[in-house]
């Protein structure tokens, strides 16, 4: 898509008139919650947190990949970065999340871990292929925008004959962890979610139909929408409107990227390679069939297997909301370590580390 | 000499002294040089301002620059924020044993090249050659010395109410230049470094106007990181106009294709000037009448903090007229998964 087109996403004049007819259709308090991380981000960066009408009262969900990695997991992989004969490829977010013990990849490096930041799957074959003495690990964390590639990587390594390459599953599904958090959802404990911004990439891949019964079931309004100002602006005008017209909808407003049907082509190379699993969620704890596992005929790339890992609860970091924050229940600025004993130099929770993670954002850029 | 630097170059017996008679003199040349002492003794006058830094970018050769003319503009740079003239520099080189002749021959011809358009001296210098995986292939490190045309010096603590903020080009030319070639990414319009040596322009604005109350040039950690530190340093909140700053289109393309920000970019050809209110299109027109600042503009004003106690910050007014923090940058920005 060219640069121009996208100017006009964020054109002033045409976001005003769009605030504008908000303002005139807000019927009272309107608290939506937007699931991904990059609206988020998109949200505080354009400035657009700071003009919203006061009744509009913004959640950040839990589509923040790196945020909602659970601790264990986080523990696995520092684990095996430390071992011998093996380089641990992964995207750059997950460099400085720290496990239980505070310890990150960037301090495992330090120490001789061998660790590469890749930006995509198929570097870190490449990595393989030039190292053919190691086992090239890498670290697949990410929604269903992420996950295909991811398999389609495996794929690829297949049928090239790559035999060091192998892959760590912690990829998660969206809309079983919406389903979780609907059923959990309560105004008594800070909750209460009266409408959903539906992400923008996932989406693309999946559909917009997972998310009928959210609509449908729980009588929550939810609206697909691109990541620029205008796009926000005019997912918040048909999410008003929802609410003015007492009818929970669902609407795909990213009609340049994203098609109603999703992407079957993707889903089937994810289909071909994983099987859905339970999964551990920050935050959101163990969700039925919200997990990708490496299925049997790729076993030979699975990393779980290979380093026989097993994945188990544990407590909490001590202190850390990252879970009512993930949930929507309490805004970053309202635990009681934000800022202080958590800040982006030294993050206690993944929220605060990931770039796209809500605290990180809310500490970034949030003026008062 | 042979084909790859040895370790026997940096022994200091007959393989170094070709080394430094056949490369560094050859392309360094210049009075103090020639006299081949231990060290260099200079003449100045009044104040002096000096400056170190050490180069270690991975490329080497990137697109618009190498690591010898970054050498010398960047320390060329520093001494100038100073408020000074910069006139002699000292380099040190390490260089990793196995390294092409030819190599290290392109670097300090251009890093001479970089020095006489400056019109500074290289006076002094110093190689070692360490073994392979020691290093990787170059490391540069140069000292500058100037002397200082205006007293009080521009100085990062001096931004007041009411200043103008200034910056002379468009953000993240060089940083974007540097990733997108180690990340081997080509765009359709090729991004090329920024980096120049800025004492010509400098001297010009000191010249004109003696009262800048800051240069500083926004190198690593970009526009966003170094108004930090100056708005911290004064106690004042730096309030930016963002569709003032000038980001080239490729740019912002390339960043947002990387998840990177151009306003935490790396710039080695650009800088900050904070002026007085009054004195900005004087500031303007100054530095637009040099080709390397053509680009120059006002992004903003320096205003007081509004509650005691309140630290240093830097205001983004966006697009849309909402209001953000421009944070400081916590160690390498880092590419985002989705």
């Amino acid at each position: 898509m060219s640069l121009e087109i996208l100017d006009q996403f964020h054109d002033p004049a045409l976001c005003k008139n769009v605030l504008a007819r908000l303002n005139d259709t807000l019927t009272g308090p309107l608290r939506f919650m937007e699931v991904c991380g990059t609206h988020t981000v998109a949200i505080f960066r354009s400035g657009l947190r700071s003009i919203l009408p006061k009744e509009i009262v913004h959640l950040s969900g839990p589509g923040c990949p790196v945020c909602v990695t659970h601790e264990s997991e986080v523990n696995a992989f520092l684990d095996l970065a430390g071992k011998p004969g093996v380089i641990i490829a992964t995207f750059g977010d997950l460099m400085r999340v720290p496990g239980s013990h505070g310890r990150t990849l960037k301090a495992a490096q330090a120490d001789g871990a061998r660790v590469k930041v890749v930006y995509s799957p198929p570097d870190a074959i490449k990595l393989a292929a030039e190292n053919p003495d190691s086992i090239v690990v890498f670290l697949g964390v990410g929604f269903e925008t992420t996950a295909p590639g991811v398999a389609a990587s495996i794929i690829m390594a297949k049928r090239q004959g790559v035999t060091n390459f192998r892959v760590l599953p912690f990829h998660k599904l969206v809309p079983p962890a919406l389903m979780a958090l609907l059923s959990d959802d309560d105004r008594e404990s800070g909750g209460g979610i009266d409408a959903f911004i539906m992400p923008g990439h996932v989406t693309a891949i999946i559909g917009i139909e997972p998310y009928r019964p959210v609509v449908e079931r729980f009588g929550r309004a939810s609206v697909v929408a691109g990541f620029e100002p205008l796009d926000i602006l005019q997912a918040l005008l048909f999410l008003a409107e929802c609410q003015r017209d007492k009818t929970p909808r669902l609407a795909n407003l990213y009609r340049r990227v994203v098609r109603d049907e999703g992407n079957a082509k993707a889903r089937a190379v994810m289909a071909e390679v994983f099987t859905t699993a339970d999964a551990l969620w920050r935050g959101l704890g163990r969700i039925p069939d919200s997990g990708l596992e490496i299925a049997d005929a790729y076993a030979a790339f699975d990393a779980k297997r290979e380093f026989d890992i097993e994945i188990k609860e544990c407590p909490p970091l001590p202190g850390c909301k990252c879970g009512e924050v993930l949930k929507g229940k309490l805004p970053p600025n309202r635990c009681p370590l934000f800022g202080k004993a958590c800040t982006p130099a030294k993050p206690v929770g993944p929220c605060m580390v990931s770039t796209e993670g809500s605290c990180a954002a809310y500490y970034k850029y949030q003026v008062d | 000499m042979s084909d790859k630097v040895l370790l026997d170059y940096g022994s200091g017996g007959k393989a170094s002294q070709r080394l430094i008679g056949e490369l560094f003199l050859k392309n360094f040349d210049n009075p103090e040089l020639r006299r081949m002492n231990d060290g260099a003794v200079l003449s100045v006058t009044g104040k002096i301002a000096v400056s170190t830094d050490t180069f270690t970018v991975d490329p080497i050769f990137f697109p618009g620059g190498d690591i010898g003319r970054l050498s010398v503009h960047g320390t060329v740079n520093d001494v100038s924020m100073m408020g000074a003239t910069p006139k002699y520099l000292t380099c040190g080189f390490v260089i990793e044993e196995g390294l092409e002749m030819e190599t290290l021959e392109r670097v300090v011809s251009s890093m001479g090249a970089a020095a006489r358009a400056a019109g500074v001296w290289i006076v002094t210098g110093d190689t070692k050659v360490v073994p392979r995986g020691a290093a990787d292939k170059l490391f540069i490190n140069t000292t500058g010395i100037g002397e200082v045309i205006v007293d009080p010096a521009p100085a990062g603590d001096r931004a007041a109410p009411g200043d103008a903020i200034i910056i002379t080009g468009s953000m993240g030319d060089h940083g974007l230049a540097i990733l997108s070639t180690r990340q081997g990414l080509a765009f359709e319009t090729p991004v090329l470094s920024d980096c120049a040596s800025l004492n010509g322009p400098i001297g010009a604005l000191l010249r004109g106007l003696p009262d800048v109350h800051v240069l500083r040039d926004p190198t690593r950690g970009g526009l966003a990181t170094t108004l930090n530190e100056i708005a911290l340093a004064s106690n004042v909140s730096c309030e930016l106009d963002e569709d003032l700053i000038p980001v080239r289109p490729e740019v912002r393309g390339g960043c947002s294709l990387l998840g990177l920000d151009p306003l935490y970019l790396a710039n080695e050809g650009k800088f900050i000037c904070i002026v007085p209110g009054t004195d900005a299109d004087k500031a303007l027109k100054i530095l637009r009448a040099d080709p390397l600042c053509a680009g120059a503009v006002r992004i903003g004003t320096v205003e007081a903090l509004d509650k005691p106690g309140a630290h240093g910050r830097v205001v983004l007014k966006t697009g849309l007229g909402g209001k953000r923090l421009l944070g400081m940058l916590e160690g390498e920005q880092l590419p985002r998964i989705c």
